[in-house]
C-alpha cells in the first residue's frame, strides 16, 4: 500500500511510466504548469537588482561548503549534539533505511507522518518502513497524490506536476478511503475544494502521530540549526506535532553560518515558486523544552554523494538546493516528463545527479546525461550557477571513454560502455534528434513499419527514456528554433546562449553522420530484432 | 555496522573526495563574495511598513492598522467577523488585548492538548519581528507567541505587529535579530499549496486565514525592538 519502490536502479520503472505517462495529456499539464512558472519565476527575480551577485555568493558559499566538507560535518554533529539531538551517519541508503527503521521501532509506533522529502523517495523508506510493518503517511499535497495514485513523483517540487485537477478529483475520490477517510460528497475540481480534502483527510493523522520524518533544505553548521521551507503547513505539523522527529539528510546540504541562509533564503523561494518568500519556514535547533518533539534524530547521508564530490567537474551538482527552476525551463524536460529520468531526481539536475549517485550503473544511468539538447537553459536560472551542460558533456565522455571515478568510496577505473556501442549512438542520437525533427520523424516511419514493434519508441536504452512516453510532438521548425523562438521574450534579461550554441552545434556535427547512416541500418535491425523477441520491458 | 564506523566511514570517504583541495587550504580561504544588497531601497519607518502590509495583502493576509489605543476594539471587530468563539492565547500575551471581546479565552500551556487546540475557533499573538520585502512576520516563541503549534492547529491566526520597532526591511536584517537557539517560524500569508497546477491557492493545513494587525505606539509587550 505504499507504493511501489521509487529507489534508484528500479527495475519496474519504465513499466510504471508506461502507466502513467503514455498520453498525451502528461505534456499538456506539463507545458501549462511550466510555462506559468516561468514567467513568474523572471517577475521574481527581476524584483531584486543583486540577483546576480546573490548567486555567486550562494555558489560561492556551496563550493566553500564541499571543499571542506568534513570540518562542516563534525561542526554541525557537534552543535545538534549539544543542542540535545543525536546525529546518526548512514553511508547508504540501507543503513539510513535501516537506521530509521530501528528509531521508529523503539517508539513502539506503527505509523510515521512525513514530511516531503526528496532524500527518503532516494533511499525507497517509505517502502523499508512498510517491510517493517510501519506506514508512512505522505502529508505533502503532492506527495499525497502521489501516494494516492500509487504514482511516481515527476518534478522536484511538485511530484504530481503530471495531474491536472480532473485527475486528482479522480484520484482523492477513489483512493481516499482506502487510506482514511474519504473524499467529501460531491468533491469539485476547484483547487481550493481538493486543498480542503486534503485537509480533512491528514488533520486525523496528524494530530494522532507520535513519530515525523523530514528531510531538511539547510543544516546550519555553527548553531546546529536545521530549516525547513514548506506552503503548507504540513511541514510544521510534522515538526512540531509528535513526540520524535527524525530528520534524513543528504551531508551536501550544510551550510556554514547562520548568516549564509540570508542567501539561500532569498533565492530559493523566487526560484523555486516564483514567491518572494514561501508560506512557512520552520527553523529549530535541537529539541526545546515544552515546545515541539521531545526527541530529535538527525540522520546524514552519504549515499554516492562522496562519490559525487570526488569527481572534481561533477562535484558542483552537489550545491543544488532543489528549486526546480532547471526543470521548469528545460525543453526536454517539459516533452519527456519527469518519470523518464527513472529517478525522483528529474530534469537536468537529474541527468547530472542520478548518474554520478548511483554511478554509470547500467543503461539508464548511462543514458541520462544524453537527454539533453544542451541548450544552456539551466545553468541560466540556477540559483547556485551550476554548469549543468559542462557536467552533462563531462559524464558523456565518462560514458563513452571511461576513465577514473569513485564508486562507494574507493577509486575504480570505469571502462567505457563498449557492449553498449550501438545503443550509446542510439542514445547520442535521440539528443541529437531533438534538433532534427527530421530525423527522428524518420525514426518513427521506420520503427512503424518494423512489425509488431511499438511504433513510438526508440530502440536501445533510449528507451529508458523514450519507452512509455509518446515521442514529443515534432514541430515543422528545428528544435533550436522553436526554443529560441518561444523562449526569446521570456529569456532577454538572462545571459545569453552563446556557449551552449557552441556546443550543441559541436555535438551534433559530430554525431550528424553517424546517425543518419546508423539510423537506416543498424537501427532497423535492431528494430526487428527487439521486436521478434516481443514483450514490453 | 555500528554507529561509529558509519561516520568514520563517510568522513574518510570526504576526506579522500577532496584530495584536490591543499592541505593548506582552510574554509575561509575559498572566497566568498558578500557584495549583494543589505536592503533593497532605502525607506522611512513608515514606508517599511507600507511595503510589509501591501506584501502580506499580496499573499492574501488581511492587514489592519490601528493606534495602541484602538487595538482592543479591532482584535474585537476581528475574531467577531470571523465568528471565533473559542480564542487561543499565549502567554505574555497583555491582559489587554482581548478586553471586552465576548470570547471563551484557551490559555496556552503544555497540558493543552491538540485535540482541545483544534476545538478552538483563533489564536492571537504578538511575533519577534516582520519583515517587510517579502511580506513575513517570524514568531520565535517568546512572550506573547507561544508555542509553535497554537498558530498552526486553529484555522485562524491574528498576529499583531508593533509597527514602531518591529519591522526590519530585508532578510538578512530579520537573521541578524533573531536568535537560532529559538524555535522560529516565518509566515508569509495564509496556508497555501502550489500542488496543482502551480497556481498557489489558500488554505491546506496550516491557518487559512491570516489576520495582521500593524499597531502604532506602545501596546505593551515585552522584547526586543527589532528596528533594522
Ligand atoms: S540544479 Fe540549480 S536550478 Fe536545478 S534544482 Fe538544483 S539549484 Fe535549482
Amino acid at each position: 500500500m505504499t507504493g511501489r519502490p521509487v529507489p534508484l536502479g528500479m527495475p519496474s520503472f519504465p513499466r510504471a511510466a508506461a502507466v502513467s505517462t503514455r498520453d498525451a495529456r502528461l505534456r499538456a499539464n506539463l507545458k501549462h504548469a511550466t510555462g506559468t512558472i516561468r514567467a513568474r519565476r523572471a517577475a521574481a527575480v527581476a524584483e531584486l537588482d543583486d540577483w546576480r551577485q546573490l548567486r555567486a555568493a550562494a555558489a560561492a558559499v556551496k563550493e566553500r561548503t564541499l571543499r571542506h566538507l568534513d570540518h562542516y560535518l563534525v561542526r554541525l554533529e557537534e552543535r545538534v549534539t549539544a543542542a540535545g539531538g543525536t546525529v546518526h551517519w548512514a553511508a547508504d541508503a540501507a543503513e539510513a533505511n535501516r537506521i530509521v527503521t530501528e528509531l521508529v521501532r523503539a517508539t513502539g509506533e506503527r505509523e510515521v507522518v512525513k514530511v516531503k522529502s526528496m532524500v527518503t523517495q532516494e533511499i525507497g523508506l517509505n517502502e523499508a518502513l512498510a517491510a517493517a510493518g510501519v506506514r508512512a503517511y505522505e502529508t505533502d499535497l503532492a506527495e499525497l497524490i502521489v501516494q494516492l495514485g500509487d504514482d511516481l513523483p515527476s518534478h522536484l517540487l511538485v511530484p504530481a506536476i503530471h495531474r491536472n485537477r480532473d485527475e486528482i478529483r479522480e484520484i482523492f475520490r477513489e483512493r481516499m478511503a482506502d487510506w482514511g477517510r474519504p473524499a467529501p460528497e460531491g468533491l469539485t475540481d476547484r483547487p481550493a475544494d481538493l486543498a480542503e480534502a486534503a485537509r480533512l483527510h491528514l488533520r486525523e493523522k496528524f494530530l494522532r502521530a507520535k513519530v515525523a520524518v523530514s528531510g531538511a533544505n539547510f543544516m546550519v553548521a555553527e548553531t546546529g540549526t536545521m530549516v525547513v521551507v514548506e506552503s503548507e503547513g504540513n511541514g510544521r505539523m510534522c515538526l512540531t506535532l509528535p513526540e520524535t522527529l527524525i530528520s534524513v539528510v543528504g551531508i551536501e546540504k550544510v551550510v556554514p553560518t547562520w548568516r549564509d541562509l540570508e542567501i539561500y533564503l532569498q533565492v530559493l523561494p523566487r526560484s523555486s515558486t516564483a514567491e518572494r518568500m514561501n508560506p512557512y519556514t520552520s527553523m529549530w535547533t535541537g529539541t526545546t523544552d515544552g515546545d515541539g518533539p521531545r526527541a530529535f534524530h538527525l540522520v546524514l547521508l552519504d549515499n554516492g554523494r562522496t562519490d559525487t564530490l570526488a569527481d572534481t567537474v561533477g562535484r558542483q551538482a552537489l550545491r543544488c538546493i532543489r528549486c526546480s527552476a532547471c526543470l521548469n525551463v528545460c525543453p526536454v524536460y517539459e516533452r519527456a516528463g519527469g518519470h523518464a529520468y527513472g529517478s525522483p531526481y528529474s530534469g537536468p539536475i537529474g541527468a547530472i545527479l542520478a548518474p554520478q549517485l548511483r554511478g554509470l550503473a547500467g543503461p539508464l544511468e548511462e543514458s541520462l546525461p544524453f537527454a539533453s539538447s544542451l541548450c544552456g537553459a539551466c545553468y541560466e536560472v540556477c540559483p547556485v550557477a551550476i554548469d549543468i551542460p559542462e557536467v552533462l558533456v563531462h559524464l558523456r565522455e565518462r560514458v563513452a571513454e571511461g576513465g577514473e571515478a569513485t564508486v562507494r568510496g574507493t577509486r575504480a577505473v570505469v571502462r567505457p560502455a563498449r557492449r553498449h556501442a550501438l545503443e550509446r549512438r542510439v542514445v547520442a542520437g535521440a539528443a541529437w534528434a531533438l534538433d532534427r525533427p527530421e530525423l527522428l520523424r524518420r525514426g518513427r516511419r521506420l520503427a512503424g513499419r518494423a512489425a509488431r514493434f511499438a511504433p513510438r519508441r526508440l530502440p536501445g536504452p533510449g528507451r529508458a527514456w523514450t519507452d512509455g512516453r509518446d515521442l514529443p510532438e515534432i514541430p515543422e521548425e528545428s528544435f533550436r528554433d522553436w526554443w529560441a523562438r518561444t523562449r526569446a521574450q521570456e529569456s532577454s534579461q538572462e545571459s545569453s546562449h552563446e556557449f551552449s550554441h557552441e556546443f550543441s552545434h559541436e555535438f551534433s556535427h559530430e554525431f550528424s553522420h553517424e546517425f543518419s547512416h546508423e539510423f537506416s541500418h543498424e537501427f532497423s535491425h535492431e528494430f526487428s530484432h527487439e521486436s521478434s523477441k516481443g514483450g514490453d520491458r | 555496522m555500528s554507529g561509529d564506523a558509519s561516520r568514520a566511514r563517510v568522513l574518510g570517504r570526504v576526506r579522500r573526495a577532496l584530495a584536490d583541495v591543499p592541505a593548506y587550504e582552510r574554509p575561509s580561504d575559498h572566497p566568498v563574495p558578500r557584495d549583494y544588497l543589505r536592503v533593497h531601497g532605502r525607506r522611512t519607518p513608515a514606508e517599511s511598513a507600507a511595503l510589509l502590509a501591501a506584501h502580506l495583502a499580496d499573499y492574501r493576509a488581511t492587514v489592519h492598522r490601528t493606534g495602541a489605543d484602538g487595538l482592543p476594539a479591532l482584535l474585537r471587530e476581528v475574531l467577531a467577523r470571523r465568528g471565533a468563539r473559542r480564542v487561543a492565547v499565549p502567554a505574555g500575551l497583555p491582559d489587554g488585548w482581548l478586553a471586552g471581546a465576548d470570547v471563551e479565552v484557551v490559555a496556552d500551556s503544555p497540558g493543552l492538548t491538540v485535540r482541545e487546540l483544534d476545538a478552538v475557533d483563533s489564536v492571537v499573538t504578538g511575533c519577534a519581528l516582520a519583515v517587510a520585502e517579502t511580506g513575513t512576520v517570524v514568531l520565535d516563541g517568546g512572550p506573547g507567541q507561544g508555542r509553535r503549534r497554537i498558530t498552526l492547529v486553529p484555522d485562524h491566526h491574528v498576529c499583531v505587529v508593533r509597527a514602531a520597532d518591529q519591522i526590519v526591511d530585508s532578510v538578512p536584517q530579520a537573521l541578524e535579530r533573531l536568535d537560532p537557539t529559538r524555535p522560529l517560524t516565518w509566515i508569509s500569508g495564509p496556508s497555501a499549496t502550489s500542488d496543482i497546477e502551480l497556481d498557489r491557492v489558500e488554505g491546506v493545513h496550516g491557518p487559512r486565514v491570516l489576520d495582521v494587525v500593524l499597531v502604532a505606539g506602545d501596546v505593551g509587550i515585552p522584547g526586543e525592538p527589532a528596528r533594522g
